[in-house]
């Protein structure tokens, strides 16, 4: 009986002697750590996708906290992360911004857009691209290998037909495809935008209509027929103001291209 | 023994992971990138370099003066559990900067077995201080090693042609099985 007793007392002191140097080091070592940063990391959309321009959640929370950030920083959290973050905060959650999505400003998928060669190597938009200016003769097409679909951590895009397409109702705009794709064809939007170009190639017509069926060829229709100077066409493209738009839709009737869409 | 062979001998041809098959998990767990797989590795040569020394000290001046060797696992396993608590709170105050790059692997080197293997060998092999320490930092320098290989082969294997069967967790285990062969490669060196 006695070498169990001994045994236990032992491992009990030395589990004891070990207790007491935590319980020390805690108060030693204590950070004074604001729980409000914890909350504030809570109600954030927790994607670390660094639309709010801070490092990840954690650095967002902190500067938050701090007082550095906008309690409505957090892009995907929308207004509901906002609401939340200034009720921890206890202040208003301020003007509610107006939901952005993430649009695809190009149509040519596989068999409008003319391609250039078959492309077999590592399945990605950035080398592609980077092979004699890419697999599709338009060098301002949606590539179709997808970067953004890989880089997106809401899963709100999907490639058909070697074409981006983004699920509106999952995309949060934290804007991470539009850093990723190097031909800069997605373009974040205001969600109640149902009208868009969806082509922003600056070829004049002729090289414009030659490598794809429904680039925009410039020609100005759309701006002559919109009654709201809402249509600019600058580089040789046509691009809609989000502000003036009243989202009639007359301009997509007179595109000759069928690049303006009304979704 | 010499002390720089049983460096060479401890990172190489006593591989923690290619010839005592210690530390696994980890190495199969968080090797899909270079840059955690090289957190990892050094979370766990800071660790394992302190428990040896408090495995040596522990066994040494409390267990065997009182002939209570038999306890040693469970001793062990306290003083590592506390000294990765206590190493937690000391660089949360002290580096901040480290803390957060060790993030989430400091914590859990505690039910690491790389590091309770070292302390009990330690003790089977006998040992001195000096030579337990060193143990303990070139055997975790060894994990290192093969876990930043591991990593960079890894990180290949992303964007190479593998049949759909071998995808993953198959291929990785055929890896580390062609690691483990080639490390043996070493064994006529020491």
């Amino acid at each position: 009986m006695l070498p169990i007793l001994y045994a236990g007392l032992v491992l009990g002191v030395l589990g004891l002697i070990f207790g007491l140097v935590l319980t020390f080091a805690s108060k030693k070592f204590h950070v004074d750590v604001d729980e409000r940063v914890a909350k504030v990391r809570e109600a954030c959309s927790g994607a670390n996708c660094g639309a709010c321009g801070y490092p990840g959640c954690d650095g967002f929370a902190a500067a938050v906290v701090a007082g550095e950030a906008p309690v409505n920083g957090c892009t995907p959290g929308g207004a509901e992360s906002a609401r939340k973050i200034a009720a921890i905060m206890g202040t208003e959650a301020g003007d509610e911004k107006e939901r952005l999505v993430a649009r695809v400003r190009c149509q040519g998928a596989k068999g409008i857009a003319k391609e250039r060669y078959v492309y077999d190597g590592y399945v990605s938009c950035a080398t592609a691209a980077s092979m004699a200016g890419g697999p599709k003769d338009c060098r301002f097409a949606c590539i179709g290998m997808g970067d953004c679909m890989n880089h997106c951590s809401f899963g709100a895009i999907k490639m058909v037909d070697h074409l981006a397409v983004i699920d509106e109702k999952k995309c949060t705009a934290c804007g991470t495809c539009v850093a990723t794709c190097p031909r800069n064809v997605i373009e974040l939007l205001p969600a109640s935008q149902s009208v868009i170009v969806r082509c922003r190639n600056s070829d004049i017509a002729r090289v414009a209509r030659a490598v794809c069926m429904d680039a925009c060829i410039g020609c100005g229709r759309c701006k002559r027929e919109c009654q709201y100077e809402a249509i600019v066409v600058e580089n040789g493209y046509a691009r809609i103001l989000p502000d003036k738009c009243t989202r009639c839709g007359a301009c997509a009737k007179v595109c000759p291209c069928n690049c303006i869409v009304v979704s | 023994m010499n002390i720089f062979l049983f460096m060479i001998s401890c990172i190489l041809t006593n591989n923690f992971i290619f010839s005592k098959f210690l530390g696994c998990c980890p190495f199969l767990g968080v090797s899909s990138k270079v840059e955690t797989a090289a957190s990892m590795g050094l979370a766990v040569t800071f660790v394992m370099t302190i428990a040896s020394l408090f495995a040596y000290a522990v066994n040494t001046w409390v267990l065997v003066p009182l002939h209570l060797e038999y306890m040693q696992t469970i001793a062990f396993i306290l003083v590592i559990a506390s000294l990765v608590q206590f190493v937690e709170m000391f660089l949360k105050k002290s580096m901040p900067a480290l803390y957060s790059a060790l993030g989430i692997y400091l914590p859990l080197i505690t039910t690491n077995c790389a590091v309770l293997g070292v302390a009990t060998l330690n003790v089977k092999e006998g040992y001195n201080m000096l030579f337990s320490v060193l143990n303990g930092t070139f055997s975790a320098l060894g994990f290192l090693l093969a876990i930043v290989l591991m990593a960079g082969v890894r990180e290949r294997l992303e964007s190479s042609k593998i049949p759909q069967c071998m995808k993953g967790f198959p291929i990785s285990l055929v890896i580390a099985g062609l690691m483990a062969v080639a490390f043996m490669g070493f064994n006529g060196m020491v």
